[in-house]
């Protein structure tokens, strides 16, 4: 079945590499960089990239760091957590601009 | 995919599977990953070889009080191959007349054997190191309450699986109930004084992943080990190994009912390292059978992939100058030990 994402695509991310070869290698470099253990450890960034995969929706970031957080040692407990952080930002940021809302109806109501 | 707990072998209910010639056609498929010798011979050291003969690492039987989900040996309740005691004293014999220093024991439940004491008794006359790789829930089963302290008095090293410090992950690949059975065996083996300053009394646990995925760095999760099972219940023990599974047996079956058998096998090939490749276990011992047949290493026992190359293949054709250099039999499941971070029965090796 045809699908707009499909999951064998995440292998050909580094095709990306073709049109614009130095940018490719400084992003890869940096990329690299970024998840290695710092201040962070690896499993802990490997959380981060997971909830993120999910508040940004990429289901490329959702196979791939699902299976890294488990490679990092997080078990399902862990990494359903990370969701609901993610959930919890994305739901609290739509309710937070209930504020403007609010701003807005104070201004235009009597 | 979860898949459904066992209670019994796959060779109990005629599983294609539980035939060795069965996995190796979809292991060694011809075109589907390159060769491991292949990828083996660009690290230069030309054909994967034996270097020493430091471990005699024997499965005394495919009997099992558990079954869990990606058991190699396909061991349970069911199976009835246990080395006799003819084949333990023709062990003996070599190990009288050998410089061999660890003899490593296996299973299923090693402790099932009902000669096991008696042997662990004799190799220790010997001044053999023994370790025993323990599912640790034996320890707790009727009829086997004194076998930890028998242990201790023979101050046998125990080596046992624990796939993580929580009960989910546990139970899900090694059965319900087998987390909190192992936390009291635990206990009891650090009242004994095992994995705690006593040089003589090491007891090390087990990690392999719960799934199609490779483990983390050994050195990390022995930390969250360490902290958690402290915390938690108040145990200690010595070193964390971190060992990958290899597609075969119920974890190739896994693999295949799942669909992530391509997948894990590409990763495993990509994983390919070769200071892992060169550290492989399979260098330093030997395995040997239930019926006393030799092999280069466990997994090999269960495909069985006799040992070869001009080195003989039973126990009682024993000789050190066939076997200690001879040329190691390998195939596609090998790189299992070769990936990442590399994986023996001592954990990673780089």
């Amino acid at each position: 079945m045809d699908t707009y994402y499909n999951p064998k695509d995440l292998l050909k991310f580094g095709e990306m590499g073709e049109g614009a070869p130095e940018l490719w290698k400084k992003f890869s470099e940096w990329y690299g960089a970024v998840f290695k253990a710092g201040a962070l450890s690896e499993r802990e960034k490997a959380l981060i990239a997971l909830a993120v995969a999910h508040a940004v929706q990429c289901p490329y970031c959702i196979d791939a760091f699902t299976e890294t957080s488990l490679e990092k040692g997080a078990d399902l407990e862990q990494m359903t957590e990370a969701v609901h952080v993610a959930s919890a930002i994305r739901g609290g940021a739509s309710l937070v601009h209930g504020v403007q809302m609010k701003n807005v109806n104070e201004k235009l109501t009597m | 995919m979860a898949i459904q707990a066992r209670h019994k072998s796959m060779k109990a209910f005629g599983e294609n599977l539980a035939l060795a010639n069965e996995q190796l056609k979809i292991i060694n498929h011809e075109g589907d990953f390159p060769q491991f010798d292949d990828k083996f011979e660009l690290i230069g050291e030309g054909p994967l070889k034996a270097t020493e003969i430091e471990t005699f690492q024997i499965n005394l039987g495919k009997m099992c009080n558990q079954v869990c989900k990606h058991c190699h040996v396909d061991a349970g309740p069911d199976r009835k191959e246990i080395m006799t005691k003819e084949t333990m004293q023709d062990c003996l014999d070599v190990l009288k007349s050998h410089d061999i220093p660890i003899v490593d024991l296996t299973g299923g439940a090693p402790e099932l054997n009902p000669d096991f004491k008696w042997f662990v008794d004799e190799v220790k006359k010997l001044n053999g190191h023994v370790i025993v790789r323990s599912n640790l829930t034996i320890l707790e089963t009727n009829g086997f309450e004194d076998y930890a302290e028998f242990m201790a008095n023979h101050k046998v090293e125990i080596v046992s699986s624990l796939p993580y410090y929580k009960k989910s992950f546990t139970d899900k690949q090694r059965g319900d109930g087998v987390f909190d059975k192992s936390i009291t065996a635990m206990k009891k083996l650090n009242a004994l004084g095992y994995g705690k300053d006593n040089a003589e009394l090491k007891f090390h646990l087990v990690y392999n992943p719960v799934g199609a995925f490779l483990p983390p760095s050994q050195t990390e999760l022995e930390q969250d080990y360490k902290r958690e099972l402290k915390d938690n219940f108040d145990i200690q023990f010595n070193n964390l190994y971190t060992i990958t599974n290899l597609p075969i047996s119920r974890f190739l079956d896994y693999l295949v009912q799942s669909g992530n058998y391509d997948a894990y096998m590409q990763k495993l090939v990509d994983s390919f390292n070769p200071v892992a490749a060169s550290n492989v276990m399979c260098r330093s011992m030997i395995s040997i059978g239930w019926d006393g047949q030799l092999f280069d290493c466990d997994f090999n026992q269960m495909l069985e992939m006799n040992m070869d190359h001009g080195a003989p293949s039973h126990i009682r054709d024993f000789n050190i100058s066939l076997i200690k250099n001879r040329r190691i039999v390998t195939g596609q499941h090998c790189y299992g030990c070769t990936a990442g971070a590399g994986s023996s029965c001592g954990g990673a090796t780089v």
